[in-house]
């Protein structure tokens, strides 16, 4: 026996082709969306692991300090290496922002770290691809590759410019904005950065209200103003804990003792996920279940559409003594084929246009094999419609009334 | 054993039941020798479209008696538990239009239908060109139909109504759109055909044209035949039109 589905398509294989690579660039984008997703939840996962820690300290009652703002004085991390069970920790500050180079500017995530630590030290940069890590107190930028920054490039971060002397890989935020690490106290600075107006404005109210000029204490004001001016606090202290050490342990110990909140690996992970990039997600379901909807129905009407333009034919096969099942299975090796070109045109085009995305698309074989059986089982459900039109052609309608 | 074509006996369809039942077949009696071409007339609501259906197992009879090739198929009910194959193996077919298959070339459109009946299709190939060659259409084996010329379809279709060898042969006023030396160069390939291939034909037309050629015609009205002895002459120059000179 020939295969009449095959002979259709070579018959008609032009129309059959677009149609099928309309179909295929649906896809495309089906697997683009699915791999976004992955993307994201990958960003929020090397975020985590480049991080080297193992608990997350925050303010109390805050889910942050990404998810959340959360703010603590930057000497508490000596009471958190007072703990049983911490080896190390470090004070971290995050600001998402806008950094200047030149004329562009690059949506970052700037953090501060102390600098001249050890690499392995927790939130300090790793996988340097180039230069070295930052050893003055000021002005010294390490970025990731990603923001296009290079080694020796000077980057202006509020109102004070940083020298590149280091390159990184793959340290993104969770929303996939390349890491600037600059020094600790310059970031804090940044952080509290109020600007010149502002501090005039704020010291003329201070200079007029009799709370800050008591009479007998001279210097209150001046203090005060000093300690306006500088910044002591963090948003969090990154832990990396003793081998063996509990993280549950000494994570209740820091919450009871030090009145802060502290996160594991895990819990860490699910705020990132579930809350940071649950809307994101969800965005993109809505996106998957619209595409495929939007797919089926492509596939049923092109399917549906090929089948009414055979009616004839298909009435002189059953005439003739054609079996339902081979009406049938012509039909369903059609609207397979068309699934199947479909895809592999979508799986290439995904791939072709994956770099091209500004943010992280991730592509996971998994993704792909789900989709195929996806396309696969669209394609059986929306030639059922059609299928059914077929067999209910009457033989009879071949000959004439 | 001598090959029989088609017999009917009192055979009779009702459409619908009550009220509105109407008695299109009211006991037709027909029977076509294998190598003989019958013509089936009759006026517009005669009945000659339902009998061709009863004939060919697409539409079931009320009651009556049908036998292809010898073998009773139906005594008021089907015999055959399979009308499929019964119509695949047992009953050519040839419509008004020739109605080929347009994505299968002329060798697999007539090859289909051993391949259907489960023939390898290399055989079926090989059977589908000798009827081909019968018609005098095997050179354009690998054309497509629409490559075709009216002509060259219509003796397609008749290879195709033949290629299973079938005790009877329905043609369904496989002349109407033709002018009249075409016509009747379809009729000369009918007479032909029947002959070589022993098979019984039954022509239903109303086409004036080609009346005066059958040797026995069945006039169909009001749901009753009656059989005439017709002209039989051979208006068609079948050597011209079949040896393709
Ligand atoms: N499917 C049907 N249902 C009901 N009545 C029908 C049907 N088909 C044909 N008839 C009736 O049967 C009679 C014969 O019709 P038909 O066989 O089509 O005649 P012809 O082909 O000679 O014009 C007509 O009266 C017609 O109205
Ligand atoms: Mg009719």
């Amino acid at each position: 026996m020939i295969s009449l589905a095959g002979k259709d398509i070579l018959h008609g294989w032009g129309r059959f082709i677009l149609t099928a690579a309309g179909l295929g660039l649906l896809i495309g984008v089906t697997l683009s969306m699915a791999g976004i997703y992955r993307g994201m939840v990958d960003d929020a996962n090397v975020l985590l692991d480049n991080s080297g820690a193992d608990l997350w300290v925050v303010q109390q009652g805050t889910i942050g300090p990404w998810a959340e703002p959360s703010t603590i004085p930057d000497d508490l991390y000596r009471s958190v290496l007072s703990i049983d069970g911490v080896e190390r920790a470090s004070n971290v500050v995050y600001l998402t922002m806008q950094v200047r180079h030149g004329e562009r500017g690059i949506r970052a995530m700037v953090t501060g770290v102390a600098p001249g630590r050890r690499q392995s030290d927790p939130g300090q940069p790793r996988f340097l691809v180039a230069g070295r890590t930052m050893t003055a107190g000021h002005y010294e930028a390490i970025a990731d590759v990603s923001s296009g920054l290079d080694v020796g490039d000077l980057v202006t971060i509020r109102r004070n410019r940083y020298r590149v002397v280091g390159l990184t890989r793959r340290m993104v935020s969770s929303s996939g904005d390349p890491m600037i690490f600059i020094p600790l106290r310059d970031a804090q600075q940044a952080q509290s950065l109020k600007d010149s107006d502002a501090i005039v404005q704020q010291r003329h109210r201070r200079e007029g209200n009799p709370a800050f000029n008591p009479p007998g204490v001279p210097g209150l004001l001046d203090a005060v103003n000093a300690d306006d001016a500088s910044s002591s606090a963090v948003n969090a202290v990154l832990v990396r804990l003793k081998p063996g050490a509990s993280p549950e342990l000494a994570g209740s110990a820091i919450e009871r003792w030090l009145r802060l909140e502290a996160y594991g690996r895990a819990e860490m992970q699910s705020i990132l996920v579930e809350k940071l990039i649950a809307t994101s997600a969800r965005q993109i379901a809505m996106f998957l279940v619209i595409l495929s909807v939007v797919s089926a129905a492509i596939v049923a009407f092109i399917i549906y559409t090929m089948t009414m333009s055979k009616i004839r034919e298909i009435a002189v096969l059953k005439l003739l003594g054609t079996r339902n099942r081979v009406i049938a299975s012509m039909i369903l090796q059609q609207a397979l084929g068309l699934g199947l070109i479909g895809f592999v045109v979508g799986k290439i085009a995904a791939t072709l246009w994956a770099p091209f995305f500004p943010k992280y698309v991730l592509l996971i074989p998994g993704d792909a094999a789900r989709g195929f059986l996806l396309v696969m089982a669209i394609c059986v459900v929306a030639s059922l419609l059609a299928i059914r039109a077929a067999l209910m052609v009457d033989p009879a309608e071949a000959i004439g009334g | 054993m001598e090959r029989t074509g088609i017999a009917i006996e009192q055979l009779t369809k009702r459409y619908g039941s009550g009220q509105t039942a109407v008695d299109a077949l009211k006991g037709v009696d027909l029977s076509v020798e294998p190598g003989e071409v019958v013509g089936l007339v009759g006026p517009s609501g005669s009945g000659k479209s339902t009998l061709l259906k009863c004939l060919g197992a697409v539409i079931e009879p009320s009651s009556g008696v049908m036998k292809i090739g010898g073998s009773p198929i139906y005594d008021n009910r089907w015999l055959a538990g399979d009308l499929r194959a019964l119509r695949r193996d047992k009953i050519g077919f040839v419509f008004q239009a020739p109605y080929l298959i347009p994505f299968l070339d002329v060798i697999d459109n007539v090859a289909l239908l051993p391949m259907l009946a489960g023939e390898r299709n290399g055989a079926s190939r090989e059977r589908a060109l000798a009827v081909l060659e019968a018609l005098d259409v095997a050179h354009r084996a690998r054309a497509m139909p629409s490559q075709l010329s009216g002509g060259e379809q219509q003796r397609v279709a008749i290879a195709r109504a033949l290629v299973n060898r079938p005790p009877v042969v329905l043609a369904d006023e496989p002349t109407a759109p033709l002018d009249s030396k075409r016509a009747l160069g379809v009729i000369g390939l009918l007479n032909d055909m029947a002959r070589q291939y022993e098979t019984a034909v039954i022509v239903v037309t109303h086409d004036e044209k080609i009346i005066p050629t059958f040797k026995r015609i069945y006039h169909i009205r009001d749901g009753r035949t009656h059989e005439e002895a017709g002209e039989g002459k051979a208006l068609y120059e079948t050597a011209d039109y079949c040896s393709g000179h």
